[in-house]
């Protein structure tokens, strides 16, 4: 592919009960391209724990894909409350999950990690009282 | 072992939607982004939780299948969802544990 592939999303913030349909969009449009299983697992993880976060912890936002012939790049963008503390955000087991959230099976504090742990490279770009972009790259190549 | 071929063992359809996958391996675990941390693709997904975002975990994990203990039903929207999206659900009465331990006398 020449030119890059760009899907867009507007992730409603209302409904998490039925959040993810963007990632599980994505993965449809991957496999449609022929990528390999196992980086659109990868892709579709990140992508999810994102999605599920602008949605529980933001009130919604936009997503961004772009494939290329090397990297997929996923580009999540709220405006929620920021986060506070990043590095304690991306601890395993820190959440300030609900117990509503609890009970659909999130708030382990788990999500930040797996998203670094399936992406090759993350960045968080976060202001309180303004939103956090967080933008992952998964490389094809490697 | 494949994932119809527990049906013949006392796990029962919910949905199938690709009875031929094989097994490999099983996670067991309740917290969706433990689940999605450490399950590996193709492994059976024992829990006892049963809505919406099971079915998305279970698509985007790409697990084998998800395995309903302790006689947890699926609700109609998340059993439609599960169709859907290609995703087997099986059920069982046994709790987790011993879903496991058949589990793992059979893969
Ligand atoms: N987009 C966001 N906007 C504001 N705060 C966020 C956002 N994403 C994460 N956070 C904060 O970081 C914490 C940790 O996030 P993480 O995804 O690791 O865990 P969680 O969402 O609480 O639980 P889990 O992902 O395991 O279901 C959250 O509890 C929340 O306080
Ligand atoms: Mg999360």
């Amino acid at each position: 592919m020449a030119e890059p592939l760009v899907f867009h999303f507007d992730v409603d913030g209302s409904d998490f009960t039925s959040a993810g349909q963007a990632s599980v969009q994505i993965k449809k449009s991957l496999r449609q391209l022929g990528l390999p299983s196992e980086i659109i697992r990868r892709v579709s993880i990140a992508m999810y724990e994102g999605e599920i976060n602008m949605v529980i912890h933001a009130n919604g936002g936009v997503a961004d894909v772009i494939v290329t012939e090397d990297c997929v790049e996923i580009i999540l963008k709220d405006q929620g409350p920021g986060i506070e503390n990043v590095e304690q955000a991306m601890q395993e087991g820190f959440s300030t999950a609900t117990s509503t959230i609890h009970s659909l099976g999130f708030g382990a504090g788990m999500g930040l990690p797996n998203m670094k742990r399936y992406s090759d490279t993350m960045e968080i770009d976060t202001v309180v009282g303004v939103g956090t972009t967080i933008t992952m790259k998964i490389f094809l190549n490697q | 072992m494949t994932v119809s071929g527990l049906l013949e063992h006392g796990f029962r359809e919910v949905v199938l939607s690709d009875g031929d996958r094989e097994i490999d391996g099983c996670y067991m675990g309740d917290l969706l982004s433990w689940v999605m941390g450490r399950a590996q693709a193709d492994n059976a997904w024992i829990t006892i939780m049963s809505n919406l975002n099971v079915v998305a975990v279970a698509s985007l994990a790409d697990t084998a299948c998800v395995i309903l203990t302790e006689g947890v039903e699926l609700p109609d929207d998340v059993r439609a969802a599960a169709e859907m999206r290609d995703v087997n659900v099986l059920s069982t009465d046994l709790p987790s544990y011993d879903a496991a331990v058949l589990l793992s006398t059979l893969i």
